[in-house]
């Protein structure tokens, strides 16, 4: 394995598209709703910072599944997530508390605007999680890596007690002030920890996790 | 001799690194060093005797992580028991011939508190209280609280260091590139509220280089009364062959940090990267400079979580409105204990301007203590101005005090002696700046002299329990003018002699003056406006008053305290405009209009102009419900989005908040339908979802109670059975929490069988909803309402 790393990230443009679809928008709303949507961006503004802290491990494969060097596992979705692959990364990544303060300050008073900014964190940490990995592909790519996408505890049938072997492999509290809760959930709230496999070979892969996903009805789905 | 009679006359040199150096040892990630205590003691008690052979006085136990989270009671005794005679042995085997001291080394638990984590504040005191008392018997020389990103963990720690010893605490917080704790806090709010509460160094240590942190060091000089460490990393981190690496060489480092000890820091040493050879050359480059005295600073503050409020600067607004006297919508949201109007108070002020916030829930019949550390824990999670709390019930105010999340300020200590040995040992204990009414056991006197002497037996006794005057906030007390035509003289007259002979700050609460007066606001803000000219620091008011509002404004530009009249100018405009006059025909569509555009402020104005010609329930009847009924079709028709809907919801809402004033008994009459429970079960935290439920479901005339997130299964049960609830609605978003939905339905359907149960969230599908044995799966918020308006139907 390698040193745990820290990454800071400056936050990139907004995406209102993808906003609006974390809001359950599937195309712009009306005036006033995007009054509200540019009043929540313009408090945002400035608060957020992105950090990320990875580490690089070796795979092996075992009679009941894989060894990823800080975990063993059996979950046949990541196997396949992890197929051609001999080294991942695992990170975690957050843009912080000042998101969920704002989340909890307006949904006392205003659901709409609390509503907006938990669609504006999403947007943001998915922003910054594929900022890093695709600072990963080019990185490991000089290397003959090839990246795949990233894959998080809870998807599919990799369990969630996942993120107790990730947060002390990583020390995510000193590193990036990342906290796991008892139900496993993490504190700031828009947060994302997961796995990168690291192939040699080129292999067709979706680029986006939707693709992979077996939950078909879900409404959030990339069409 | 002790650390603090060391430290008196000389620099203290601190030690360097422990994690990285027992990493190059072969510590692997992810395990405990300080387990390392008992299965490699040699190898720590090398580095640390490295550390006093360098020149160190104080070397850190290997105890960072060391508590009842990460290890059993018995392990942790071992661990605790064997760090001490670990950092003894290096001491007694070292060259070194300084005064040589042990600190019991405290690092964060890894857990964030409430209500953003799930670590309760009382717990986090209980773990490391335990912590504490195992270095106590062990042998510690002084107690070593350090790189803390969050201000109320420190709070934490420092609170059970200071109930569970007698020894000397260094405290040592991490800042982030912006200058703050992860959490948010400024090194200002910091140092007020460790200040207080009597820590005997704070600095900074940790997540950066020496240079990066000056800024913050240079803070912690400037606001600082008790001597300042500074602890860095050897610069940042750069990856070299796959490797962290630090970018500083033990010389760059020293000359770096020797310059801090020219600003004035008294204590020194280096944290992830360096090692004993960064602390020898520190010694050797600041081994001959003579330490920069320690000044006191004399400052009358109070903080937040983020921020500090210094007086005397300009004119403090501290504002009055969480008060239920002679408030009746505030006295009914306390008895149903409806926070969300509190705080929604809360925040209207702030947006209004005032600086401060004055808390005040006390009314019989409920158990104050309880409610006003709720509203504490509350407001302090949502907003950032400092918070003065307000009561005579000593034991609520203790409890608020200790959850509270930086240095009130305590309303209020007398010239009584009973007040004064009920009030005096809380604020030594938790620290405060506290309001010190000049009044004793025979009343007000009637000159400003007699309220001069009472100030000066309040100084006297504040002085006899350690704390300082700054600390003081003398209120003069604002009689009325109406009966005594002298009163509002002998007020300013008396604020201004202790202002200007005592040399303390001031704050009165304005708006008693007025009482028995036509057109209050005139009479307070002129007031107002002459007490500020005597040197007044803070006014306790009501922000909602325009006179007073204005007053402030034309008083800072006029003093020189707004560049070019920029805020003033910027005031008046804003409240130039007069509201275009409608009648009450137009304004019944402009009600609905504005619920179904969303536009909030306007239903809201629309509302209050109907109620003066229009019974209530009929604009209930005729102008909301058919407006929301619009918004709610065209959502299940997806023509209308979520937000859409819910701003129409918070439109209608507000709608309904001045129907809720013009009749404050609306709750509960005719027109209101059945009552509904909604939570968030045990362990989960999201409650957005659940928020929206509740608010469509008051939208739509239901009596709901919001049992809020986290919420035990018995608690819910016991909601449930206490109002016989028909409907109970109960939200989860994580796998790991259905569980405890499961339980909630299996106690809910023993104890109380005629209740209905409907189940949403994201984890949840109908075919899942149906097998843990809910009633119903409602997908979204419109769905629980159709599901409520059948079980309401067939009440």
């Amino acid at each position: 394995m390698s040193q745990v790393q820290v990454r800071q990230y400056d936050p990139l443009p907004f995406d209102r598209a993808e906003i609006l679809r974390y809001a359950a928008c599937r195309q712009n709303g009306s005036a006033e709703m995007t009054a509200v949507l540019e009043n929540c961006l313009a408090e945002v503004q400035g608060t957020l910072s992105g950090r990320v802290c990875f580490c690089e491990f070796a795979i092996r494969r075992t009679e009941v599944g894989l060894d990823l060097g800080f975990l063993q596992t059996s979950s046949e979705d990541l196997k396949k997530n992890l197929q051609g692959c001999d080294r991942l990364i695992v990170f975690a990544a957050t843009v912080g508390l000042p998101i969920d303060r704002l989340i909890t300050r307006y949904g006392r008073v205003s659901p709409v605007k609390s509503l907006f900014f938990q669609a504006i964190g999403a947007e943001r940490i998915e922003s910054l999680c594929d900022s890093f990995c695709a600072d990963m592909q080019r990185i490991y790519g000089q290397s003959g890596y090839q990246t795949r996408p990233r894959f998080s505890p809870g998807y599919g049938d990799f369990s969630l007690t996942a993120q107790r072997d990730i947060f002390r492999v990583l020390d995510c509290p000193r590193r990036i002030g990342l906290s796991l809760n008892e139900s496993l959930l993490m504190s700031p709230s828009k947060s994302v920890t997961a796995i990168v496999g690291l192939s040699q070979k080129k292999e067709p892969c979706q680029k986006r996790a939707c693709g992979a996903c077996r939950q078909k009805n879900c409404e959030f789905r990339r069409m | 001799m002790t650390i603090l009679e060391w430290m008196k006359d000389h620099l203290v040199f601190l030690d360097g690194g422990m994690g990285t150096l027992l990493q190059e040892q072969g510590l692997l990630p992810g395990e405990y060093p300080e387990r390392w205590n008992l299965t490699h003691p040699d190898v720590v008690k090398q580095i640390q005797r490295n550390y006093f052979d360098a020149g160190s006085n104080v070397v850190n136990t290997n105890t960072f992580g060391a508590n009842t989270l990460h290890f059993s009671a018995s392990e942790l005794d071992t661990v605790i028991k064997s760090a001490l005679e670990i950092a003894r042995a290096a001491r007694e085997c070292s060259t070194g011939q300084q005064p040589k001291f042990i600190a019991l080394d405290i690092g964060p638990t890894g857990r964030l508190l409430k209500p953003y984590g799930d670590f309760d504040f009382e717990e986090a005191v209980a773990a490391f209280a335990e912590t504490v008392r195992l270095g106590v018997k062990y042998g510690a020389d002084l107690i070593m609280i350090e790189t803390m990103n969050d201000s109320y963990e420190t709070k934490a720690a420092l609170l059970a260091a200071k109930e569970n010893s007698s020894l000397p605490v260094f405290v040592s917080n991490a800042y982030g590139q912006d200058g703050k704790l992860m959490t948010g806090a400024s090194p200002a709010a910091m140092v007020a509220m460790l200040e207080g509460m009597g820590a005997d160094a704070i600095g900074v240590n940790c997540s950066l280089g020496p240079e990066q942190l000056s800024s913050v060091v240079s803070e912690y000089l400037r606001y600082a009364s008790v001597p300042v460490l500074f602890k860095p990393n050897a610069g940042l981190p750069e990856s070299r062959d796959e490797k962290a690496v630090f970018d500083m060489t033990p010389e760059k480092f020293a000359a770096q940090v020797t310059k801090e000890i020219g600003a004035g820091v008294r204590a020194v040493g280096g944290c992830c990267g360096t090692t004993p050879a960064y602390i020898k050359k520190l010694v050797q480059a600041a081994g001959d400079l003579s330490p920069q005295p320690v000044m006191p600073k004399h400052l009358t503050w109070a903080s937040s979580y983020t921020h500090a409020v210094i007086f005397g600067d300009e004119p403090i607004l501290i504002g009055e409105r969480i008060n239920p006297t002679g408030k009746k919508r505030l006295k009914q949201a306390l008895l149903e204990q409806n926070l969300d109007y509190i705080l929604g108070e809360g925040i209207r002020q702030q947006e209004k301007g005032v600086h401060i916030l004055d808390v005040n829930v006390g009314l019989p019949g409920i158990d104050e203590a309880q409610m006003l550390k709720s509203a504490v824990c509350e407001l302090q999670a949502i907003i950032d101005l400092p918070l003065q709390l307000d009561t005579s019930d000593m034991a609520a105010m203790e409890l608020a005090l200790r959850y509270y999340n930086g240095k009130a300020i305590i309303n209020s200590v007398s010239g009584k002696e009973a007040s004064m040995r009920a009030v005096f040992p809380l604020v030594k204990k938790y620290g405060g700046l506290v309001v010190a009414l000049t009044l004793d056991e025979n009343g007000i006197p009637a000159t400003a002299e007699g309220r001069l002497v009472i100030a000066r037996k309040i100084e006297k006794a504040a002085a006899s329990y350690g704390i300082a005057r700054e600390n003081l906030l003398f209120d003069t007390l604002a009689m009325t003018v109406s009966a005594d035509s002298a009163a509002a003289a002998v007020t300013l007259e008396a604020l201004g002699r202790i202002r200007s002979e005592m040399g303390c700050h001031t704050s009165l609460g304005v708006s008693n003056v007025s009482f028995g007066l036509p057109d209050r606001d005139t009479v307070n803000s002129t007031f107002f406006a002459m007490a500020l000219s005597r040197g007044l620091s803070a006014a306790i008011m009501n922000p909602d008053s325009v006179e007073m509002m204005r007053t402030y404004r034309a008083y800072r530009a006029l003093c020189g305290m707004d560049d070019n009249c920029a805020d003033y100018i910027a005031y008046a405009k804003e409240h130039a405009a007069a509201p275009a006059a409608v009648s009450a025909e137009e304004q019944g569509s402009v009600l609905q209009k504005a619920i179904v555009q969303g536009r909030k402020e306007q239903a809201g104005l629309a509302a209050a102009v109907l109620l003066k010609t229009i019974p209530a329930l009929d604009i209930v009847q005729n102008e909301i419900i058919p407006a929301l009924d619009t918004v709610g079709k065209g959502y299940e028709a997806k023509t209308v989005y979520l937000p859409q809907l819910l701003m129409s919801a918070e439109a209608a809402k507000s709608a309904f908040e001045q129907i809720k004033l013009h009749m404050t008994a609306y709750a509960g009459q005719a027109g209101e339908k059945c009552a509904v429970i909604v939570a968030t079960v045990q362990g989960d935290i999201h409650d957005i979802g659940k928020n929206i439920v509740k608010l469509l479901l008051e939208n739509y005339g239901f009596a709901v109670t919001d049992l809020g997130k986290d919420v035990a299964p018995e608690a819910i049960v016991a909601a449930a059975q206490k109002i016989n609830a028909p409907l109970v609605g109960l939200s989860a978003l994580m796998t790991t929490t259905v569980p405890a939905m499961e339980k909630t339905i299996r106690l809910l359907r023993a104890a109380l069988p005629s209740c209905r149960i409907v189940v949403g969230g994201a984890v949840l599908n109908r075919e899942y909803a149906g097998r843990i044995g809910a009633d119903r799966y409602a997908q979204n918020a419109m769905e629980t309402v159709r599901y409520a308006e059948e079980i309401n139907g067939a009440l």
